[in-house]
């Protein structure tokens, strides 16, 4: 636990995308200088991703979600900078800690959350729950509740989409936990031997459930599991968007150009246990606090935002209040949504 | 003493082979490890090397010949200064089986594929009369199917391990690779649970993966992508999504490849909401299916079986000949009793029809096909009229497919049954090695010809 503070940063130092040479290798340090548009949306973002977990949690407590529910928060940087780096038709695929990437993809919260809820206007009409929601629209795969199961998958449609020739790539998100999967493995030959545009998104929470990364991996160092495939990867600050978003970029380049896969390892950081039935034993609440007090991905922002005078507290408050109310309307649907129809029992078994 | 040259087995199934050709003259000396001939086997073509020492006195069967049976004399090396007329040419002797409880059909090879003529089944009624039919084997009828659907719709591909440049481990995708393009027909490395992953997830994107696996038995590596990933997300996403995907492969015992490489999962995965389960037994059916499976909106395990691989049958020369899933053929019609069987296990239960015939008993031959979703309402028609069924699989016994027939006639049809259904299954062993213990271990003609006389009390 004492390592947090000293792992949860890549030890690089840091420089700013204008800084940087641009003959020198890329090293996930990098800094994406971020407008005031892009400041104001990923703060937008992250904090509806906060929120609406929040709110899950509360919720959960109340018996209204069942199950498992896995929660993204301190984790809502990742995925809110690789998004920003995206483009409509990549695809983007993960595991059961889905909540955020469903968000930040733009899909409907109030559908997210009755899904939750297991109500009839759930995403997945109340037969998938938190860990299995899908979007075709939004090019979203997936919610996979097998640790790793994704990745083949996220491989694949990568596979697909080279198979029709275009230039999407494959955002494929899975933990340190499921790095240690066999086909992860598998993965990651078959991706670079055919030269596949996925970039792998692992999210280093630090802890597989009740793990921590140095009980349970030889190799913590996971920008280096590609390794013995070509895999080039990097380690970036998954706290902080800015450098999220730098890395995204340079990674999805690489996969748009037919460099084959790239590995991005997100060092991040969950508050909440591992579910909501995870009492968090096998860490202090002192480790929490430092990492909340001195890295949460959402305060960065905010003070980056005041300092700089991209906008007054009135201003931010005013998100903040957009947001509150957008996961209050999802909550309030959630409640009140009939459950499906018994008849759904029997419905989309087959096609 | 002269040495005789005999047809060697060349792969675990090869009952018969052609020689290509002769690599040596007669008069030519012959060293240990020179090359004799090539044979082509059900699977390839092999060249064969000498082991004697001596010179090729004499060659038996000439180039060119066919169905040249394992074991026969093929050519014969004499020693220095041996008269090579001196040898005789008695096959050698197969060992004995010791044990001593097989019944008399159980002795019989195993199986006993037809030397050239196609086996003899009941036309499928849905195929128009006057029909030209031509005769081919399973395989040739798979790779048609591909091909076929290939040049259909560009979305489908065939990937699995040697597929490609090998032309398939077992020759079913031969010539795929040269009129599709490695593109479109893809070996992968040898990681069933990554690449079954990867084609659903390719599926997922709306492609139409074929995936081979060499055999079911290593798809127990993919059984989780299978299951959870191909046939569960439908439900999971509300109808929103789709795994077009057919996974294809040689299931069940071959022969001599023991407990590892002989299992039987056609009980396991029609167990799977979400999955379609297909296992037909002729090639017209083995056509018909594939094409319809690759169509099929879903997931569909297509269960074939290498000793089927190299038999004829009668295919209809229809454009574009589709045979449904989940609709049951009567193979044999009869009014005594109802067998139940899919896949090779037709086989037993034709051999035994033929053998009760001799008998007086006229037994009727269902051809489930497809085991997911199951024709019940085809068993249950068949049992009004006999009154007794008997179920033939090589799967193990508890759970089996034969079970749940059992309770699906208990729950449809328990008043027209005379007697209770009787299951023949493969024993409740891992697949042993030995070949007497092996032909014990599958099911067999004489249990088939014994549970029908039990259930007609006679």
């Amino acid at each position: 636990m004492a390592s947090v503070q000293s792992s949860a940063r890549p030890k690089a130092a840091r420089k700013s995308a204008a800084e940087s040479d641009a003959a020198a290798p890329f090293t996930g340090s990098n800094i994406a200088e971020f407008t005031r548009e892009q400041e104001l949306e990923a703060y937008k973002m992250m904090l509806l991703i906060r929120r609406f977990e929040e709110k899950a949690g509360q919720m959960y407590g109340m018996g209204l979600i069942g199950g498992f529910c896995h929660l993204y928060i301190g984790q809502e940087a990742v995925v809110t900078g690789v998004q920003l780096a995206s483009k409509e038709g990549d695809a983007v695929i993960t595991g059961y800690r889905d909540h955020g990437h469903m968000l930040a993809l733009g899909m409907d919260a109030k559908g997210v959350m009755a899904e939750l809820t297991g109500r009839r206007g759930g995403l997945s009409k109340g037969k998938g729950g938190s860990m299995h929601m899908f979007s075709k629209e939004k090019h979203f795969y997936g919610g996979h509740g097998i640790v790793a199961a994704q990745v083949p998958l996220g491989t694949g449609l990568a596979f697909a989409h080279r198979y029709r020739g275009n230039d999407s790539v494959s955002l494929t998100y899975f933990g340190d936990g499921a790095a240690n999967q066999g086909q992860v493995y598998e993965s990651f030959n078959m991706a670079e031997l055919w030269k596949l545009p996925v970039v792998y998104v692992i999210e280093n929470n630090r802890y597989a459930m009740g793990t921590a990364v140095t009980r349970a991996s030889a190799q913590t160092d996971f920008s280096k599991r590609g390794l013995s495939f070509n895999i080039p990867g990097v380690q970036v600050d998954g706290m902080d968007v800015r450098a999220v978003k730098a890395a995204a970029d340079h990674a999805i380049s690489w996969c748009r150009e037919g460099n084959g896969p790239f590995i991005l390892e997100m060092q991040t950081y969950r508050y909440r246990g591992h579910s909501m039935s995870d009492p968090a034993k096998y860490r202090t609440k002192e480790e929490v606090q430092k990492v909340r007090d001195e890295h949460d991905p959402i305060e960065q922002v905010r003070s980056r935002i005041l300092k700089a005078n991209m906008a007054t507290e009135d201003e931010l408050k005013k998100i903040d209040a957009g947001v509150r109310s957008v996961v209050a309307d999802a909550a309030e649907f959630a409640t009140n949504d009939p459950e499906p129809d018994a008849s759904e029992l029997w419905t989309d078994i087959l096609k | 003493m002269p040495t005789n040259i005999l047809m060697p087995a060349l792969s675990p199934t090869m009952e018969q082979g052609k020689i290509a050709r002769w690599m040596k003259k007669e008069g030519d000396p012959i060293k240990s490890g020179d090359i004799l001939a090539e044979i082509e086997t059900d699977k390839a073509t092999m060249e064969v090397e000498a082991v004697d020492e001596g010179v090729l006195a004499k060659i038996l069967v000439p180039d060119g010949t066919d169905n040249v049976a394992v074991n026969t004399p093929i050519g014969v090396i004499a020693g220095e200064g041996e008269d090579a007329s001196a040898a005789a040419a008695p096959a050698a002797a197969a060992p004995k089986s010791e044990a001593p409880a097989v019944p008399a059909e159980a002795k019989a090879p195993v199986p006993a594929a037809p030397a050239a003529a196609p086996a003899v089944v009941a036309p499928d009624p849905e195929i128009p009369a006057g029909t030209a039919m031509t005769t081919m084997t399973v395989r040739e009828a798979l790779r048609d199917a591909m091909a076929e659907e290939m040049r259909r719709d560009g979305d489908v591909f065939v990937m699995g391990e040697e597929v490609a440049e090998y032309q398939g481990a077992y020759k079913v995708t031969q010539g795929l690779l040269q009129e599709f393009g490695a593109k479109r027909v893809v070996d992968t490395p040898i990681t069933e649970h990554g690449f079954a992953g990867l084609a659903v997830g390719a599926a997922f994107a709306g492609l139409r993966p074929v995936l081979e696996f060499m055999t079911f038995n290593f798809a127990m590596q993919a059984i989780d992508q299978i299951v959870n990933s191909a046939a569960k997300t439908l439900y999971m996403s509300g109808g929103q999504m789709g795994c077009p995907i057919v996974f294809r492969g040689p299931n069940g015992a071959a022969a001599r490849v023991a407990a590892q490489h002989s299992q039987d999962y056609t009980a396991w995965y029609s167990h799977v909401p979400g999955l379609k389960v297909v296992a037909p037994y002729t090639a017209a059916d083995f056509k018909g299916l594939l094409k319809s499976a690759i169509r099929d909106p879903n997931p569909v395990i297509f269960l074939e079986n290498e000793i089927l691989y190299g038999q004829s049958f009668e295919v209809p020369q229809i454009d574009d000949y589709l045979v449904p899933i989940g609709k049951a053929r009567i193979a044999r019609p009869g009014k005594d009793v109802t067998l139940v069987s899919w896949s090779i296990g037709v086989s037993y239960a034709l051999k035994a029809a033929a053998e009760l015939e001799k008998e007086g008993i006229d037994a009727e031959i269902i051809d489930l096909r497809t085991i997911r979703p199951m024709d019940v309402p085809a068993i249950v028609e068949s049992v009004k009229k006999t009154g007794r069924c008997i179920t033939i699989e090589e799967g193990y016994r508890q759970n089996s497919v034969g079970s749940e027939i059992a309770a699906r006639l208990m729950e449809e049809a328990f008043d027209y049954l005379d007697a209770p259904v009787v299951r023949i299954t493969g024993k409740d062993v891992p697949m042993p090695y030995a070949a007497n213990l092996e032909k014990l271990a599958l099911p067999n003609v004489g249990e088939i010809v014994q549970a029908a006389k039990a259930v007609l009390y006679r």
